[in-house]
Protein backbone atom coordinates (compact mmCIF):
# COMPACT_ATOMS: atom_id res chain seq x y z
CA UNK A 1 0.00 0.00 0.00
CA UNK A 2 1.40 3.31 -0.83
CA UNK A 3 1.34 5.94 2.18
CA UNK A 4 -1.59 8.69 2.18
CA UNK A 5 -1.71 11.85 3.52
CA UNK A 6 -3.16 11.82 7.34
CA UNK A 7 -5.73 14.37 7.57
CA UNK A 8 -4.15 15.09 11.35
CA UNK A 9 -0.20 15.09 12.78
CA UNK A 10 -0.17 11.32 13.20
CA UNK A 11 1.22 12.26 16.72
CA UNK A 12 -0.97 14.41 17.70
CA UNK A 13 -3.83 11.58 17.05
CA UNK A 14 -5.53 9.77 19.88
CA UNK A 15 -8.46 6.86 18.61
CA UNK A 16 -11.55 7.66 20.45
CA UNK A 17 -13.12 5.67 23.50
CA UNK A 18 -14.41 2.36 22.36
CA UNK A 19 -17.55 3.08 25.13
CA UNK A 20 -19.35 5.37 24.11
CA UNK A 21 -19.03 8.96 26.43
CA UNK A 22 -21.51 12.25 27.89
CA UNK A 23 -24.14 9.52 28.68
CA UNK A 24 -26.48 11.35 31.19
CA UNK A 25 -25.99 8.09 33.36
CA UNK A 26 -22.21 9.20 33.82
CA UNK A 27 -23.16 12.36 35.42
CA UNK A 28 -25.69 10.98 37.84
CA UNK A 29 -23.14 8.26 39.03
CA UNK A 30 -20.56 11.01 39.59
CA UNK A 31 -23.09 13.23 41.58
CA UNK A 32 -23.35 9.86 44.08
CA UNK A 33 -20.25 8.80 44.29
CA UNK A 34 -18.50 12.42 45.05
CA UNK A 35 -21.61 12.45 47.74
CA UNK A 36 -20.36 9.62 49.27
CA UNK A 37 -17.06 10.24 49.20
CA UNK A 38 -17.80 13.47 50.93
CA UNK A 39 -19.58 11.68 53.68
CA UNK A 40 -16.57 9.51 53.91
CA UNK A 41 -13.81 12.20 54.19
CA UNK A 42 -16.56 13.88 57.16
CA UNK A 43 -16.30 10.66 58.84
CA UNK A 44 -12.94 9.89 58.82
CA UNK A 45 -12.19 14.17 59.69
CA UNK A 46 -14.54 13.70 62.61
CA UNK A 47 -13.20 10.21 63.81
CA UNK A 48 -9.48 11.73 63.90
CA UNK A 49 -10.98 14.55 66.12
CA UNK A 50 -12.79 12.46 68.23
CA UNK A 51 -9.74 10.15 68.83
CA UNK A 52 -7.69 12.63 69.33
CA UNK A 53 -10.47 14.05 72.12
CA UNK A 54 -10.23 10.62 73.66
CA UNK A 55 -6.92 10.50 74.19
CA UNK A 56 -7.03 14.05 75.43
CA UNK A 57 -9.14 12.32 78.11
CA UNK A 58 -7.47 9.66 78.00
CA UNK A 59 -4.12 11.22 79.40
CA UNK A 60 -5.68 13.50 81.85
CA UNK A 61 -7.38 10.57 83.45
CA UNK A 62 -4.43 8.52 83.43
CA UNK A 63 -2.35 11.29 85.00
CA UNK A 64 -4.26 12.00 88.08
CA UNK A 65 -5.17 9.96 91.18
CA UNK A 66 -7.34 10.80 94.04
CA UNK A 67 -6.97 9.65 97.40
CA UNK A 68 -10.17 9.49 100.12
CA UNK A 69 -8.36 9.80 103.53
CA UNK A 70 -10.09 7.99 106.67
CA UNK A 71 -8.61 10.07 109.92
CA UNK A 72 -6.91 7.60 112.66
CA UNK A 73 -6.71 7.68 115.65
CA UNK A 74 -6.26 10.28 117.58
CA UNK A 75 -6.13 12.63 114.55
CA UNK A 76 -7.78 15.23 112.28
CA UNK A 77 -9.03 14.90 108.80
CA UNK A 78 -6.16 17.48 107.92
CA UNK A 79 -3.75 15.68 109.41
CA UNK A 80 -4.08 12.35 108.08
CA UNK A 81 -4.94 14.13 104.83
CA UNK A 82 -1.46 16.39 105.13
CA UNK A 83 0.66 12.83 105.85
CA UNK A 84 -0.79 10.71 102.80
CA UNK A 85 -0.51 14.00 100.53
CA UNK A 86 3.72 13.88 101.98
CA UNK A 87 3.75 9.80 101.56
CA UNK A 88 2.75 9.99 97.82
CA UNK A 89 4.24 12.73 97.58
CA UNK A 90 7.85 10.67 97.68
CA UNK A 91 6.70 7.88 95.37
CA UNK A 92 8.93 7.76 91.74
CA UNK A 93 5.87 8.83 88.99
CA UNK A 94 4.35 11.83 91.13
CA UNK A 95 4.54 14.71 90.55
CA UNK A 96 2.53 16.41 93.25
CA UNK A 97 0.33 15.56 95.86
CA UNK A 98 -1.67 18.06 97.60
CA UNK A 99 -3.96 17.56 100.08
CA UNK A 100 -7.43 19.56 99.72
CA UNK A 101 -8.55 21.97 102.05
CA UNK A 102 -12.09 21.62 103.44
CA UNK A 103 -13.30 24.53 101.07
CA UNK A 104 -11.90 22.81 97.96
CA UNK A 105 -13.71 19.57 99.33
CA UNK A 106 -16.99 21.20 99.69
CA UNK A 107 -16.72 23.22 95.98
CA UNK A 108 -16.51 19.31 95.19
CA UNK A 109 -19.78 18.29 96.72
CA UNK A 110 -21.85 20.77 95.52
CA UNK A 111 -23.01 19.03 92.62
CA UNK A 112 -24.38 16.20 94.49
CA UNK A 113 -25.00 17.83 97.54
CA UNK A 114 -26.00 21.62 96.68
CA UNK A 115 -24.30 24.78 97.89
CA UNK A 116 -24.54 26.23 101.53
CA UNK A 117 -26.40 23.15 103.00
CA UNK A 118 -23.82 21.99 104.95
CA UNK A 119 -23.10 23.01 108.68
CA UNK A 120 -19.99 23.77 109.36
CA UNK A 121 -19.27 21.03 111.47
CA UNK A 122 -20.48 18.74 109.41
CA UNK A 123 -17.67 15.84 108.69
CA UNK A 124 -16.76 15.24 104.88
CA UNK A 125 -13.75 13.23 103.65
CA UNK A 126 -10.81 14.60 102.88
CA UNK A 127 -9.40 13.79 99.64
CA UNK A 128 -5.37 14.20 98.22
CA UNK A 129 -4.97 15.08 94.58
CA UNK A 130 -1.95 13.51 93.16
CA UNK A 131 -0.75 14.46 89.86
CA UNK A 132 1.33 11.54 87.89
CA UNK A 133 3.93 11.94 85.99
CA UNK A 134 2.74 11.68 82.34
CA UNK A 135 5.38 9.79 80.52
CA UNK A 136 5.95 7.20 83.76
CA UNK A 137 2.78 7.88 86.25
CA UNK A 138 3.26 5.89 89.46
CA UNK A 139 1.29 2.19 89.18
CA UNK A 140 -1.39 2.09 91.94
CA UNK A 141 0.31 -0.73 94.04
CA UNK A 142 3.32 1.60 93.94
CA UNK A 143 0.57 4.71 95.81
CA UNK A 144 -1.13 1.60 97.53
CA UNK A 145 1.69 0.72 99.31
CA UNK A 146 3.30 4.35 100.11
CA UNK A 147 0.23 4.60 101.52
CA UNK A 148 -0.07 1.67 104.00
CA UNK A 149 3.87 2.24 104.55
CA UNK A 150 3.05 5.68 106.14
CA UNK A 151 -0.07 4.44 107.91
CA UNK A 152 -2.51 6.37 106.51
CA UNK A 153 -6.06 4.36 106.15
CA UNK A 154 -6.93 5.42 102.38
CA UNK A 155 -9.06 4.52 99.55
CA UNK A 156 -7.02 5.27 95.91
CA UNK A 157 -9.27 6.34 92.98
CA UNK A 158 -6.39 5.39 90.06
CA UNK A 159 -9.80 6.86 87.36
CA UNK A 160 -9.29 3.28 86.08
CA UNK A 161 -12.94 2.94 85.79
CA UNK A 162 -13.49 6.19 83.81
CA UNK A 163 -9.96 5.55 81.59
CA UNK A 164 -12.22 2.06 80.64
CA UNK A 165 -14.94 3.92 79.80
CA UNK A 166 -13.26 6.93 78.02
CA UNK A 167 -11.51 3.45 75.76
CA UNK A 168 -14.26 1.99 75.09
CA UNK A 169 -15.50 5.30 73.31
CA UNK A 170 -12.82 5.97 71.49
CA UNK A 171 -13.79 2.46 70.60
CA UNK A 172 -16.72 2.68 69.49
CA UNK A 173 -16.06 6.20 67.79
CA UNK A 174 -13.44 4.32 65.59
CA UNK A 175 -15.23 1.45 64.82
CA UNK A 176 -18.69 3.29 63.92
CA UNK A 177 -15.84 5.67 61.39
CA UNK A 178 -14.34 2.51 59.88
CA UNK A 179 -17.68 0.90 59.59
CA UNK A 180 -19.01 3.78 58.43
CA UNK A 181 -16.48 4.16 55.88
CA UNK A 182 -17.28 0.69 54.71
CA UNK A 183 -20.43 1.22 53.94
CA UNK A 184 -20.19 4.17 52.01
CA UNK A 185 -17.28 2.17 50.02
CA UNK A 186 -19.71 -0.65 49.40
CA UNK A 187 -22.55 1.44 48.11
CA UNK A 188 -20.27 3.65 45.64
CA UNK A 189 -19.20 -0.34 44.97
CA UNK A 190 -23.06 -0.89 44.14
CA UNK A 191 -23.96 2.54 42.16
CA UNK A 192 -20.58 1.63 39.59
CA UNK A 193 -21.81 -1.75 39.69
CA UNK A 194 -25.11 -0.95 38.69
CA UNK A 195 -23.91 1.56 36.18
CA UNK A 196 -21.49 -1.14 34.79
CA UNK A 197 -24.29 -3.44 33.94
CA UNK A 198 -26.63 -0.72 32.66
CA UNK A 199 -23.90 0.28 30.21
CA UNK A 200 -23.18 -3.75 29.12
CA UNK A 201 -26.53 -3.46 28.44
CA UNK A 202 -27.31 -0.21 26.68
CA UNK A 203 -24.59 -0.74 24.42
CA UNK A 204 -24.84 -4.55 23.98
CA UNK A 205 -24.45 -3.51 20.74
CA UNK A 206 -20.72 -2.32 20.82
CA UNK A 207 -20.11 -5.09 22.79
CA UNK A 208 -21.38 -7.51 20.41
CA UNK A 209 -19.24 -6.15 18.36
CA UNK A 210 -16.05 -6.25 19.99
CA UNK A 211 -16.72 -9.57 20.77
CA UNK A 212 -16.84 -10.62 17.19
CA UNK A 213 -14.05 -8.32 16.64
CA UNK A 214 -12.09 -10.90 18.51
CA UNK A 215 -11.91 -8.58 22.12
CA UNK A 216 -11.48 -10.67 25.24
CA UNK A 217 -13.73 -10.66 28.13
CA UNK A 218 -10.97 -8.81 30.41
CA UNK A 219 -10.62 -6.09 26.97
CA UNK A 220 -13.94 -5.18 27.47
CA UNK A 221 -14.23 -5.39 31.27
CA UNK A 222 -10.90 -3.18 31.30
CA UNK A 223 -12.95 -0.15 29.22
CA UNK A 224 -15.41 -0.07 32.00
CA UNK A 225 -12.61 -0.56 34.88
CA UNK A 226 -10.39 2.27 33.50
CA UNK A 227 -13.66 4.82 32.60
CA UNK A 228 -15.26 4.00 36.06
CA UNK A 229 -11.94 4.08 37.70
CA UNK A 230 -11.43 7.86 36.34
CA UNK A 231 -14.81 8.64 37.07
CA UNK A 232 -14.54 7.63 40.75
CA UNK A 233 -11.10 9.16 41.45
CA UNK A 234 -12.39 12.64 39.89
CA UNK A 235 -16.05 12.40 41.76
CA UNK A 236 -13.83 11.56 44.54
CA UNK A 237 -11.61 14.15 44.66
CA UNK A 238 -15.01 16.86 44.35
CA UNK A 239 -16.15 14.86 47.19
CA UNK A 240 -13.02 14.77 49.14
CA UNK A 241 -12.84 18.86 48.28
CA UNK A 242 -15.71 19.42 49.67
CA UNK A 243 -15.70 17.81 52.99
CA UNK A 244 -12.13 19.33 53.09
CA UNK A 245 -13.79 23.05 52.50
CA UNK A 246 -17.26 21.56 55.40
CA UNK A 247 -14.20 20.71 57.99
CA UNK A 248 -12.02 23.33 57.31
CA UNK A 249 -15.06 26.05 58.14
CA UNK A 250 -16.02 23.86 61.14
CA UNK A 251 -12.21 24.30 62.32
CA UNK A 252 -11.94 28.15 61.21
CA UNK A 253 -14.91 29.21 62.82
CA UNK A 254 -15.56 26.80 65.79
CA UNK A 255 -13.26 28.70 68.19
CA UNK A 256 -10.05 27.68 69.85
CA UNK A 257 -11.08 24.05 70.61
CA UNK A 258 -11.15 23.22 66.97
CA UNK A 259 -14.96 23.34 66.68
CA UNK A 260 -16.17 21.95 70.15
CA UNK A 261 -13.91 20.59 73.14
CA UNK A 262 -15.70 17.02 72.33
CA UNK A 263 -14.17 17.44 69.01
CA UNK A 264 -10.80 19.00 68.81
CA UNK A 265 -10.17 19.15 64.72
CA UNK A 266 -6.97 20.46 63.52
CA UNK A 267 -5.91 21.47 60.14
CA UNK A 268 -4.04 18.25 59.52
CA UNK A 269 -7.06 16.00 59.92
CA UNK A 270 -8.35 17.61 56.88
CA UNK A 271 -4.76 15.45 54.85
CA UNK A 272 -7.22 12.16 55.93
CA UNK A 273 -9.41 13.37 53.18
CA UNK A 274 -6.55 13.19 50.42
CA UNK A 275 -6.52 9.42 50.28
CA UNK A 276 -9.96 9.30 48.68
CA UNK A 277 -9.91 9.64 44.80
CA UNK A 278 -7.23 6.68 45.12
CA UNK A 279 -9.38 4.94 47.25
CA UNK A 280 -12.70 5.72 45.20
CA UNK A 281 -10.86 4.54 42.18
CA UNK A 282 -9.55 1.17 43.78
CA UNK A 283 -13.46 0.52 44.84
CA UNK A 284 -14.40 1.32 41.05
CA UNK A 285 -12.30 -0.39 39.56
CA UNK A 286 -13.10 -3.61 42.05
CA UNK A 287 -16.87 -3.70 41.16
CA UNK A 288 -16.53 -2.40 37.39
CA UNK A 289 -14.30 -5.74 37.07
CA UNK A 290 -16.47 -8.14 38.97
CA UNK A 291 -19.72 -6.76 37.79
CA UNK A 292 -18.41 -6.91 34.08
CA UNK A 293 -17.02 -10.07 34.16
CA UNK A 294 -20.21 -11.47 35.53
CA UNK A 295 -22.41 -10.42 32.62
CA UNK A 296 -19.90 -10.95 29.73
CA UNK A 297 -19.39 -15.01 30.99
CA UNK A 298 -23.14 -14.91 31.61
CA UNK A 299 -24.24 -18.22 28.99
CA UNK A 300 -26.28 -15.58 26.92
CA UNK A 301 -23.07 -13.79 26.07
CA UNK A 302 -21.76 -14.20 22.75
CA UNK B 1 -29.49 -24.68 13.27
CA UNK B 2 -32.47 -22.78 15.09
CA UNK B 3 -33.06 -19.89 16.92
CA UNK B 4 -34.97 -20.64 20.38
CA UNK B 5 -37.73 -22.64 20.00
CA UNK B 6 -37.94 -21.68 15.99
CA UNK B 7 -38.34 -24.39 13.60
CA UNK B 8 -34.81 -25.04 11.82
CA UNK B 9 -33.25 -22.60 9.42
CA UNK B 10 -30.54 -24.70 8.57
CA UNK B 11 -30.26 -28.87 8.09
CA UNK B 12 -28.25 -31.65 7.06
CA UNK B 13 -25.25 -28.82 5.57
CA UNK B 14 -22.20 -30.40 5.24
CA UNK B 15 -19.18 -27.61 3.88
CA UNK B 16 -15.84 -27.61 3.60
CA UNK B 17 -14.21 -24.71 2.50
CA UNK B 18 -10.90 -25.35 1.66
CA UNK B 19 -7.84 -22.76 2.83
CA UNK B 20 -7.45 -20.00 0.05
CA UNK B 21 -10.61 -21.23 -1.57
CA UNK B 22 -13.19 -18.61 -2.91
CA UNK B 23 -17.14 -19.01 -2.86
CA UNK B 24 -20.06 -17.21 -3.25
CA UNK B 25 -22.90 -18.39 -0.95
CA UNK B 26 -26.57 -16.92 -3.02
CA UNK B 27 -30.09 -17.99 -2.48
CA UNK B 28 -33.27 -16.47 -1.67
CA UNK B 29 -34.15 -14.19 1.16
CA UNK B 30 -34.48 -16.37 4.40
CA UNK B 31 -32.83 -19.20 3.26
CA UNK B 32 -29.98 -19.05 5.65
CA UNK B 33 -27.29 -17.29 4.03
CA UNK B 34 -26.83 -15.44 7.52
CA UNK B 35 -27.16 -18.00 9.60
CA UNK B 36 -24.30 -19.91 7.84
CA UNK B 37 -22.19 -16.74 8.33
CA UNK B 38 -22.92 -16.80 12.11
CA UNK B 39 -22.22 -20.26 12.49
CA UNK B 40 -18.44 -19.67 11.46
CA UNK B 41 -17.91 -16.81 12.78
CA UNK B 42 -18.89 -17.96 15.71
CA UNK B 43 -21.74 -15.50 16.62
CA UNK B 44 -24.50 -18.85 17.23
CA UNK B 45 -23.86 -22.46 18.21
CA UNK B 46 -25.28 -24.96 15.83
CA UNK B 47 -28.27 -27.04 17.35
CA UNK B 48 -26.87 -29.90 16.68
CA UNK B 49 -24.15 -31.47 14.38
CA UNK B 50 -20.27 -30.20 14.11
CA UNK B 51 -18.05 -27.00 13.54
CA UNK B 52 -14.44 -27.23 12.77
CA UNK B 53 -12.78 -24.26 12.22
CA UNK B 54 -9.56 -23.77 11.95
CA UNK B 55 -8.93 -27.58 12.67
CA UNK B 56 -10.67 -26.96 16.06
CA UNK B 57 -14.12 -28.77 16.88
CA UNK B 58 -15.45 -25.22 18.27
CA UNK B 59 -17.75 -26.99 20.76
CA UNK B 60 -14.32 -28.41 22.58
CA UNK B 61 -12.65 -24.95 22.43
CA UNK B 62 -12.52 -22.72 25.37
CA UNK B 63 -13.79 -20.04 25.63
CA UNK B 64 -11.28 -18.06 26.61
CA UNK B 65 -9.54 -19.20 23.04
CA UNK B 66 -12.86 -17.90 20.94
CA UNK B 67 -11.12 -14.65 20.38
CA UNK B 68 -8.12 -16.30 18.74
CA UNK B 69 -10.11 -17.46 16.25
CA UNK B 70 -12.54 -14.42 15.53
CA UNK B 71 -9.37 -12.66 14.80
CA UNK B 72 -8.48 -14.56 11.96
CA UNK B 73 -12.00 -13.91 10.75
CA UNK B 74 -13.19 -10.59 8.93
CA UNK B 75 -16.91 -10.31 8.62
CA UNK B 76 -19.06 -7.50 6.51
CA UNK B 77 -22.03 -7.35 8.59
CA UNK B 78 -25.53 -6.94 6.06
CA UNK B 79 -26.35 -4.40 8.65
CA UNK B 80 -22.84 -3.43 9.20
CA UNK B 81 -22.66 -3.02 12.55
CA UNK B 82 -20.87 0.19 12.93
CA UNK B 83 -19.97 1.93 16.15
CA UNK B 84 -21.96 5.25 15.60
CA UNK B 85 -19.61 7.04 18.30
CA UNK B 86 -16.32 6.08 16.39
CA UNK B 87 -15.29 8.13 13.86
CA UNK B 88 -14.34 5.81 10.20
CA UNK B 89 -11.06 5.80 11.62
CA UNK B 90 -11.67 4.48 14.16
CA UNK B 91 -14.19 2.17 13.24
CA UNK B 92 -11.82 0.43 10.33
CA UNK B 93 -8.83 0.42 13.33
CA UNK B 94 -10.95 -1.42 15.47
CA UNK B 95 -9.81 -5.32 15.09
CA UNK B 96 -6.52 -3.69 15.27
CA UNK B 97 -6.72 -2.03 18.79
CA UNK B 98 -8.37 -5.49 19.92
CA UNK B 99 -5.26 -7.15 18.92
CA UNK B 100 -3.61 -4.51 20.66
CA UNK B 101 -1.59 -2.98 17.78
CA UNK B 102 -0.37 0.83 18.89
CA UNK B 103 -2.56 3.98 17.64
CA UNK B 104 0.62 5.66 15.92
CA UNK B 105 1.68 2.03 13.66
CA UNK B 106 -1.63 1.37 12.47
CA UNK B 107 -3.30 4.76 11.59
CA UNK B 108 -1.24 5.48 8.14
CA UNK B 109 -2.43 1.91 6.91
CA UNK B 110 -5.99 2.77 7.95
CA UNK B 111 -6.34 6.08 6.72
CA UNK B 112 -4.72 4.52 3.23
CA UNK B 113 -7.05 1.57 3.10
CA UNK B 114 -10.07 3.83 3.44
CA UNK B 115 -8.99 6.08 1.18
CA UNK B 116 -8.66 3.05 -1.40
CA UNK B 117 -12.44 2.53 -0.50
CA UNK B 118 -13.58 5.86 -1.60
CA UNK B 119 -13.32 7.62 1.77
CA UNK B 120 -10.23 9.25 1.95
CA UNK B 121 -11.83 12.53 2.86
CA UNK B 122 -13.86 10.95 5.24
CA UNK B 123 -11.81 9.35 8.05
CA UNK B 124 -13.29 11.71 11.08
CA UNK B 125 -16.78 11.54 10.00
CA UNK B 126 -19.32 9.86 12.32
CA UNK B 127 -21.01 6.77 10.77
CA UNK B 128 -24.27 8.77 11.17
CA UNK B 129 -23.46 10.67 9.02
CA UNK B 130 -22.24 8.54 6.21
CA UNK B 131 -24.62 7.31 2.93
CA UNK B 132 -25.48 3.72 2.73
CA UNK B 133 -23.02 2.96 0.43
CA UNK B 134 -20.28 4.41 2.57
CA UNK B 135 -21.22 2.46 5.53
CA UNK B 136 -21.20 -0.51 3.44
CA UNK B 137 -17.53 0.19 2.29
CA UNK B 138 -16.57 1.18 5.94
CA UNK B 139 -17.54 -2.28 7.16
CA UNK B 140 -15.69 -4.01 4.51
CA UNK B 141 -12.61 -1.96 5.34
CA UNK B 142 -12.97 -2.80 8.94
CA UNK B 143 -13.10 -6.69 8.16
CA UNK B 144 -10.15 -7.16 5.71
CA UNK B 145 -7.88 -4.38 8.08
CA UNK B 146 -5.71 -7.04 9.58
CA UNK B 147 -5.56 -9.41 6.40
CA UNK B 148 -7.72 -12.45 7.96
CA UNK B 149 -7.61 -15.68 7.23
CA UNK B 150 -11.08 -16.10 6.70
CA UNK B 151 -13.55 -13.37 5.06
CA UNK B 152 -17.13 -13.69 5.38
CA UNK B 153 -19.01 -10.80 3.45
CA UNK B 154 -23.49 -10.78 4.08
CA UNK B 155 -24.40 -8.70 0.87
CA UNK B 156 -21.04 -6.51 0.75
CA UNK B 157 -22.09 -4.92 -2.27
CA UNK B 158 -25.88 -4.39 -1.60
CA UNK B 159 -25.55 -0.50 -1.23
CA UNK B 160 -23.11 0.57 -3.61
CA UNK B 161 -23.20 1.19 -6.97
CA UNK B 162 -21.65 -1.17 -10.07
CA UNK B 163 -18.11 0.13 -10.15
CA UNK B 164 -17.62 0.48 -6.62
CA UNK B 165 -18.72 -3.65 -6.42
CA UNK B 166 -16.26 -4.43 -8.71
CA UNK B 167 -13.84 -2.48 -7.00
CA UNK B 168 -14.74 -4.36 -3.96
CA UNK B 169 -14.55 -7.83 -5.90
CA UNK B 170 -11.01 -7.28 -6.87
CA UNK B 171 -10.43 -6.33 -2.95
CA UNK B 172 -11.60 -9.83 -2.43
CA UNK B 173 -9.99 -11.67 -4.78
CA UNK B 174 -6.67 -9.76 -3.81
CA UNK B 175 -7.25 -10.84 -0.48
CA UNK B 176 -7.78 -14.25 -1.91
CA UNK B 177 -4.99 -14.65 -3.96
CA UNK B 178 -2.72 -13.68 -0.79
CA UNK B 179 -4.15 -16.82 0.90
CA UNK B 180 -7.74 -15.56 3.10
CA UNK B 181 -10.39 -17.81 2.58
CA UNK B 182 -13.41 -16.08 0.78
CA UNK B 183 -16.95 -16.49 1.24
CA UNK B 184 -19.63 -14.15 0.26
CA UNK B 185 -22.97 -14.36 0.63
CA UNK B 186 -24.83 -12.01 -2.17
CA UNK B 187 -27.98 -11.64 -4.73
CA UNK B 188 -25.27 -9.91 -6.91
CA UNK B 189 -25.28 -11.63 -9.97
CA UNK B 190 -22.84 -9.99 -11.91
CA UNK B 191 -20.53 -10.25 -8.97
CA UNK B 192 -20.85 -13.93 -8.99
CA UNK B 193 -20.67 -13.77 -12.89
CA UNK B 194 -17.53 -11.73 -13.02
CA UNK B 195 -15.52 -13.64 -10.28
CA UNK B 196 -15.83 -16.77 -11.97
CA UNK B 197 -15.38 -18.69 -8.43
CA UNK B 198 -17.96 -21.70 -7.14
CA UNK B 199 -21.25 -21.10 -6.23
CA UNK B 200 -22.96 -22.36 -3.18
CA UNK B 201 -26.64 -22.18 -3.05
CA UNK B 202 -28.97 -22.06 -0.07
CA UNK B 203 -32.36 -23.35 0.19
CA UNK B 204 -35.23 -23.93 1.96
CA UNK B 205 -32.20 -24.87 4.70
CA UNK B 206 -30.46 -26.90 2.74
CA UNK B 207 -27.26 -26.38 0.77
CA UNK B 208 -26.38 -27.60 -2.76
CA UNK B 209 -22.91 -28.72 -4.33
CA UNK B 210 -21.01 -26.32 -5.72
CA UNK B 211 -21.42 -24.84 -8.85
CA UNK B 212 -19.50 -22.76 -10.86
CA UNK B 213 -20.76 -20.26 -13.28
CA UNK B 214 -21.74 -19.84 -16.68
CA UNK B 215 -21.21 -16.70 -19.07
CA UNK B 216 -22.38 -13.50 -18.25
CA UNK B 217 -26.36 -13.52 -18.60
CA UNK B 218 -27.95 -10.38 -18.78
CA UNK B 219 -28.23 -7.81 -16.06
CA UNK B 220 -30.34 -9.07 -14.44
CA UNK B 221 -30.84 -9.60 -10.64
CA UNK B 222 -32.67 -10.38 -7.67
CA UNK B 223 -33.78 -13.81 -6.04
CA UNK B 224 -36.32 -14.24 -9.19
CA UNK B 225 -33.64 -13.47 -11.60
CA UNK B 226 -31.13 -15.24 -9.39
CA UNK B 227 -33.48 -18.49 -9.77
CA UNK B 228 -34.35 -18.28 -13.30
CA UNK B 229 -30.55 -18.58 -13.98
CA UNK B 230 -29.62 -21.17 -11.88
CA UNK B 231 -29.55 -23.38 -13.85
CA UNK B 232 -26.84 -21.98 -16.24
CA UNK B 233 -24.75 -22.59 -13.36
CA UNK B 234 -21.60 -25.37 -14.19
CA UNK B 235 -21.46 -28.19 -11.60
CA UNK B 236 -18.44 -28.02 -9.96
CA UNK B 237 -17.78 -31.63 -8.06
CA UNK B 238 -17.23 -31.53 -4.89
CA UNK B 239 -14.23 -31.77 -3.81
CA UNK B 240 -12.88 -34.57 -1.62
CA UNK B 241 -13.39 -33.74 2.33
CA UNK B 242 -9.37 -33.38 3.03
CA UNK B 243 -8.11 -33.62 6.41
CA UNK B 244 -9.00 -30.79 9.33
CA UNK B 245 -6.59 -27.91 8.52
CA UNK B 246 -6.65 -24.05 8.67
CA UNK B 247 -9.35 -22.63 7.13
CA UNK B 248 -11.90 -25.28 7.05
CA UNK B 249 -15.76 -24.86 8.41
CA UNK B 250 -18.46 -27.66 8.20
CA UNK B 251 -21.77 -27.38 9.73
Amino acid sequence: MTGLPAQAPARRWRPGPLLPVGEGRDRALSFVIAVLCALACLTAILALAADRAASGWRTQISASATVLVRPGRGQTSSEAAAAAAEALAGVPGVTEARALDRADALRLLTPWLGGGVLPDDAPIPMLVAVDLDPRRPATSAALRAALANAGVQAVLDDHSRWLGDVERAALIARSAALGAGALVALAAGAAVAFATRAGLTSRRDVIEVLHLSGARDGFISGLFERRFAWLAARSGAYGALAAILLAGALKAFGGQDGFTPLLPLQWSDLLAAAPCPLAAAGVAVVSARRAALRVLRAPSQA
Amino acid sequence: MRYGRAPEVLRDIDLTLKPGSFHFLTGPSGAGKSSLLKLIYLAHGPSRGLIRLFGQDISTVARRDVPDLRRRIGVVFQEFRLLDHLSALDNVALPLRIAGRRAQEYRDDVAELLAWVGLGERLEALPSTLSGGEKQRLAIARAVVNRPDVLLADEPTGNVDREMGLRILRLFQELNRLGTTVLIATHDRELVQRAGQPVLRLDGGRLSPPLRPGPPVGQASGPRAEAEAAPELALDPPPPVPPPGPGEAAA
